[in-house]
């Protein structure tokens, strides 16, 4: 009964709303907490948009692929596993998939990937300062890779290449191709702490 | 692909670079191997990198209201769990999938018929049935749970384009289609990845002419 009380008083209910961790997010999701789904497009609106714009260099086809991807969270999310992987990876997989899958629909990857968009204008958000110094510790990290590791990843990841498309493309068996993505992976994760 | 190179297929699935056929056997692999989740759970937490390296322009603010109001228009299929009496072990019917098992479920779609006027009972090929109202449609069937990771899907197939009409989980369940059928179309089911697909991608487990 005390403990209780003093719970309450250490953890008002506010306060835990507002910093419901990313897990008790998908939680309430998967209970159907349409607020939860808001304050999770809240946290990764603006880097799944911006993985999916990357990926498809379309803004109806990016909106399109961050609604499924919200909608497939909304319908799955009590499915969400933490030993697979962490929430925000689990948000980024799934909207990375619905990207590529809707870029290899539309046949439109035969844009160049490897090309950096333009930094976006903008600084108004508050966060804005932490994620851009975010953003630019991976790119760092990336560029530090192996070249033919990093070129790998990013056909793969922003081309949307098929493992055999790859192997094609660059003229090399897919022995290669899988042993370079493998340890550019590996490479990537232990440059870069997941934020 | 042989066995023996299966492991290799983690780094290219944890970009979502494999081919569906390729996806599709190292989703089962996963459900099973011992140290695969746990390596593709390490490649992700790599590749997810990528993604926070990208730049590009900010979402439209109207972005994030028209995934709530779909959220909200959306709901998964009411499925309704079948109450105890109306199972009972009765012949199944093997699906060529061998994944679904269909128990009696005369008895009841016989009630029904008897319940209402103008409802029509269809047996679906595969296993269970499909119970049609006007342009309302259940599928009613006994299947096996979805593994991890999948789910079932049901489509309604309108001059060979299927579309997505609700997703399940199996056991016992009557699941209410969430489009309308006509006569002539297909209602079919499959199995997804979890959060289902706008195409099919699984083989046709249970299907009906309407």
């Amino acid at each position: 009964m005390s403990e209780y009380a003093l719970a309450l008083a250490a953890f008002p209910e506010r306060r835990r709303v507002r910093e419901r961790s990313n897990e008790q997010l998908l939680e309430a999701i998967g209970a159907g907490d349409e607020a939860a789904l808001g304050a999770l497009y809240d946290r990764f609106g603006r880097v799944a948009y911006g993985v999916a714009f990357r990926i498809l260099r379309d803004q109806a086809l990016a909106e399109d692929a961050v609604q499924e991807a919200f909608l497939a969270i909304w319908r799955s999310a009590d499915a969400y596993r933490r030993e697979r992987a962490t929430p925000s990876t689990w948000v980024l997989t799934l909207v990375h998939r619905r990207a590529v899958d809707l870029v290899r629909r539309e046949d439109r990857r035969r844009a160049e990937p490897l090309d950096e968009q333009p930094e976006a204008a903008g600084g108004d958000v508050p966060e804005e300062a932490a994620v851009r110094a975010g953003r630019v510790e991976v790119q760092t990290a990336l560029r530090s890779l192996p070249s033919d590791q990093r070129q790998a990843l990013e056909l793969a990841y922003y081309g949307g290449y098929t493992q055999s498309e790859l192997a094609e493309r660059l003229g090399v068996p897919l022995g290669t191709v899988k042993s370079r993505m493998f340890a550019g992976l590996n490479r990537l994760r232990e440059l870069v702490s997941e934020p | 692909m042989g066995e023996p190179d299966i492991h290799d297929l983690a780094a290219a699935y944890a970009l979502n670079a494999l081919e569906p056929e390729d996806r599709w056997t190292y989703e089962r692999h996963l459900d099973h191997c011992e140290r695969c989740p746990d390596e593709v759970a390490r490649l992700r937490a790599g590749a997810v990198q990528l993604g926070y390296a990208a730049t590009g322009p900010e979402p439209r603010p109207e972005l994030r209201d028209r995934i709530l109001r779909a959220a909200r228009e959306e709901r998964m299929a009411p499925v309704t769990p079948l109450r105890r009496r109306w199972l009972f072990p009765a012949t199944a019917v093997a699906a060529a999938a061998a994944t679904v098992a269909a128990v009696g479920l005369g008895l009841w779609a016989n009630s029904l018929r008897n319940d209402v006027d103008g409802r029509r009972v269809v047996a679906m090929q595969g296993g269970g049935s499909l119970v049609i109202s006007g342009d309302e449609a259940s599928i009613v069937a006994c299947v096996d749970r979805a593994p991890a990771e999948k789910t079932y899907e049901a489509w309604v197939i309108e001059n060979k384009v299927p579309r997505p009409a609700g997703l399940f989980r199996g056991g016992c369940v009557m699941v209410p289609l969430m489009r309308p059928v006509e006569r002539g179309d297909t209602v079919a089911v499959t199995l997804e990845a979890k959060g289902g697909s706008n195409v099919p991608k699984g083989e046709i487990l249970m299907s009906a002419n309407v």
